[in-house]
């Protein structure tokens, strides 16, 4: 894992240092609101319905147990127990108090996290893999360049007031669960036939209210041109994205209206400058990067297979959450484990500090000290020895953290919505749980299969509905809430726009809704095998129209 | 009818300002003006712009509310929300606090 060298702990002591004299300020009045709120976006800080909101970064979503488990013990302290991790693999606190936020960036310092960045139309987290240097269909692990990313563009001068907000994101894997696709840079990190490593750069690619696939621009760029490539495409934004509407203002605008070929040839022409300069990255310096992310020390569990086995046969429970839950890992003695923060009725990302604490603890003792944050809002442990398995999952019982769901239609992404953003147009939170109890049985759910539902409270699309394979979008109407529903969507290597299938549905509507959706996928779909993102391939959205609105048509 | 809410500068408390003159944690006791009294919606813009520039509270606004029963109910969910808490944990927010929410 990366641990701070002098420099990080003196940039983010020094920044810390230097909020706390603005919160200080602040408070006493000497500055105003309007100078102060840039300075607190800058931090982390927002204001939300309620109160204060605190995002802290996750950077490529990768936490020790000493983080995690001060993040539940800021949860406690500051806050009202409990925390909410993002879709950007990140975690918002939603009550902290402004003159408490010092205290908490100084115990955040403490373990090397910070909150810069997470906010300000800047680089934002780096988001990666969360399976990144565990699952055994990656090519290389993504985070060392993630972490080389983040290193070049924390408060970097030239990148720090881009027309808008920047995400980048990782993936070391053909199937891609960062949803590159669907991010302002999108990297794929693989090999050419030579055996070097270097990306597939994607880019222009965003939900939000204009929704947009990011284009490729180069099939392979190797890896010492990480920086040098990424730079000139910054550049390029920098200098030609517009500033004049908010609404026009991220990189996928420019790259449609200048189109993706003449992009890509601005690009090389900033990058022909560059490429050989001093961005390019020594490979020394990619290897001592890398170094801090080598896998740990797997020593060989053999005695997995007949331990799972045997734990099987015992524990029905075990055996549903083993097969949902569990996939396989680098090392065939160990597995990489999905800790699903979505049980039955619950709000999907919230955990509670014990559950913090909890987590952590299991993971000190089974997984290496690693876990990470998934963009989908689950925790992920990533190393974990089959042999270890049945006491993962007990333990995880124990905090009602074992619900069998990855990847079903209970797994469901929702953003904060209307119960606490004040961007909001619509409640999510309420929608998700009233889905999750009607899907609550798990024989039903396998029945099901594969279905990822996401919820977004209004356009911003921070509940990625766009690339739900059902998703949702919260709008108000007339003053009350209307749910808008999209079918088709998908963030994975083939990633897909949903489309609207039809007038929206209030309220008391929805749950049902979905249902019969759910329901004309089954009773349309040529066999088990074929998932529900296939069968809407296959047949389109007329059945699906037809199940919900045919009513309607007959009696106008 | 119209009342003032923002929220306050240390802790991002949703306040509301009240009758008596202070900004309230609940609701219930906001200073409330009637439609189309022009006189008394500028008069809370007054005070709220003057609160907002003494650095008690941030994010200040005008909302509209009708009084059913004698109950103050804002016409937006988001106002609802804001006067409760969250919808999916009442026991959080103004509602978990009964001193707060009926503190009329
Ligand atoms: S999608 Fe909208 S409602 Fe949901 S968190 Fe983002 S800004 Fe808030």
């Amino acid at each position: 894992m990366y641990r701070y060298d002098e420099f990080d702990h003196d940039f983010v002591n020094a920044r810390v240092a230097e909020f706390t004299d603005q919160v200080e300020r602040r408070l006493a009045g000497e500055i105003t609101e309007d100078q102060f709120r840039p300075l607190r976006l800058m931090n982390g800080v927002y204001l939300q319905l309620h109160a204060y909101m605190l995002r802290i970064a996750v950077p490529y979503g990768t936490l020790s147990s000493r983080q995690l488990r001060m993040l539940g013990h800021i949860a406690r302290k500051y806050d009202k127990g409990y925390g909410h991790f993002t879709t950007r693999q990140n975690i918002q606190f939603n009550w902290p108090a402004l003159s408490d936020m010092p205290a908490i960036l100084a115990d955040l310092a403490s373990v090397e996290m910070h909150a810069i960045q997470t906010s300000g139309n800047c680089i934002r987290n780096v988001t990666a893999d969360h399976f990144a240097g565990a699952a055994a269909d990656e090519v290389a692990d993504p985070r060392p360049y993630a972490e080389i990313l983040r290193q070049w563009s924390s408060v970097h001068p030239e990148f720090s007031y881009l027309p808008r907000k920047f995400k980048i994101a990782v993936t070391g894997a053909e199937r891609d669960r960062a949803a590159i696709q669907v991010h302002d840079i999108g990297l794929h990190l693989k090999k050419n036939e030579a055996g070097e490593l270097g990306f597939a750069v994607y880019v222009g690619g965003g939900q939000g209210r204009t929704p947009m696939i990011a284009k490729k621009i180069k099939d392979f760029l190797p890896e010492q041109h990480l920086l040098s490539y990424t730079t000139a495409i910054m550049r390029v934004y920098n200098l030609y994205g517009r500033r004049d509407n908010k609404y026009k203002a991220r990189i996928k605008i420019l790259v449609h209206e200048t189109g993706a070929e003449e992009f890509a040839r601005q690009v090389e022409a900033e990058w022909a400058e560059l490429k050989d300069g001093e961005l390019r990255l020594p490979d020394d310096d990619i290897r001592a990067i890398d170094a801090y992310f080598a896998p740990p020390p797997l020593v060989q569990r053999p005695d997995g297979d007949e331990a799972v086995r045997l734990a099987r046969l015992d524990s029905k429970g075990f055996g549903e959450w083993l097969d949902q839950n569990v996939i396989t890992h680098q090392h065939p003695d160990y597995a990489a484990v999905t800790i699903s923060l979505k049980g039955i009725g619950e709000v999907p990302g919230d955990a509670s500090d014990s559950q913090m604490e909890a987590v952590a603890d299991i993971a000190e003792k089974y997984a290496f000290d690693e876990i990470r944050v998934s963009h989908e809002q689950n925790l992920i442990l990533p190393h974990v020895a089959r042999a270890d398995l049945k006491a993962v999952y007990d333990a995880l019982v124990e905090i009602g953290f074992a619900t069998a769901n990855s990847n079903l239609i209970s797994d469901i992404i929702a953003c904060p919505g209307l119960d606490y953003c004040a961007l909001a147009n619509a409640r999510s939170i309420i929608v998700a749980q009233n889905i999750s109890k009607r899907f609550a049985s798990h024989e039903r759910q396998r029945e099901i299969g594969e279905l990822k539902l996401k919820i977004s409270g209004c356009i911003n699309a921070c509940g990625h509905h766009h690339v739900g394979h059902i998703g949702i979008l919260g709008v108000e109407k007339k003053g009350a809430e209307l749910y808008q529903v999209t079918l088709g969507g998908s963030g994975d290597e083939n990633t897909s726009v949903g489309e609207i299938i039809g007038r929206g549905f209030g309220p008391d509507e929805i749950t049902d809704a979905i249902e019969t959706i759910v329901d004309t996928y089954l009773r349309i779909r040529l066999d088990p095998g074929e998932k529900f993102l296939d069968a809407y391939r296959r047949a389109g959205p007329a059945p699906f129209k037809e199940a919900l609105y045919a009513g309607e048509i007959k009696a106008a | 009818m119209k009342i003032l809410t923002a929220n306050r500068l240390a802790d991002g408390e949703a306040v509301w300002f009240a009758k008596d003159g202070s900004w309230a944690e609940s609701i219930d006791v906001s200073d409330v003006v009637a439609d189309k009294d022009k006189d008394g919606e500028a008069r809370l813009e007054a005070i709220g712009k003057a609160a907002f520039e003494n650095n008690a509270v941030v994010d200040v606004n005008l909302i509209d509310v009708d009084v059913v029963d004698g109950v103050i109910v804002p016409q937006r969910l988001r106002e609802k929300i804001r006067a409760a808490g969250p919808t999916n944990r009442t026991d959080l927010g103004k509602q978990a606090r009964p001193e707060a929410s009926h503190a009329a």
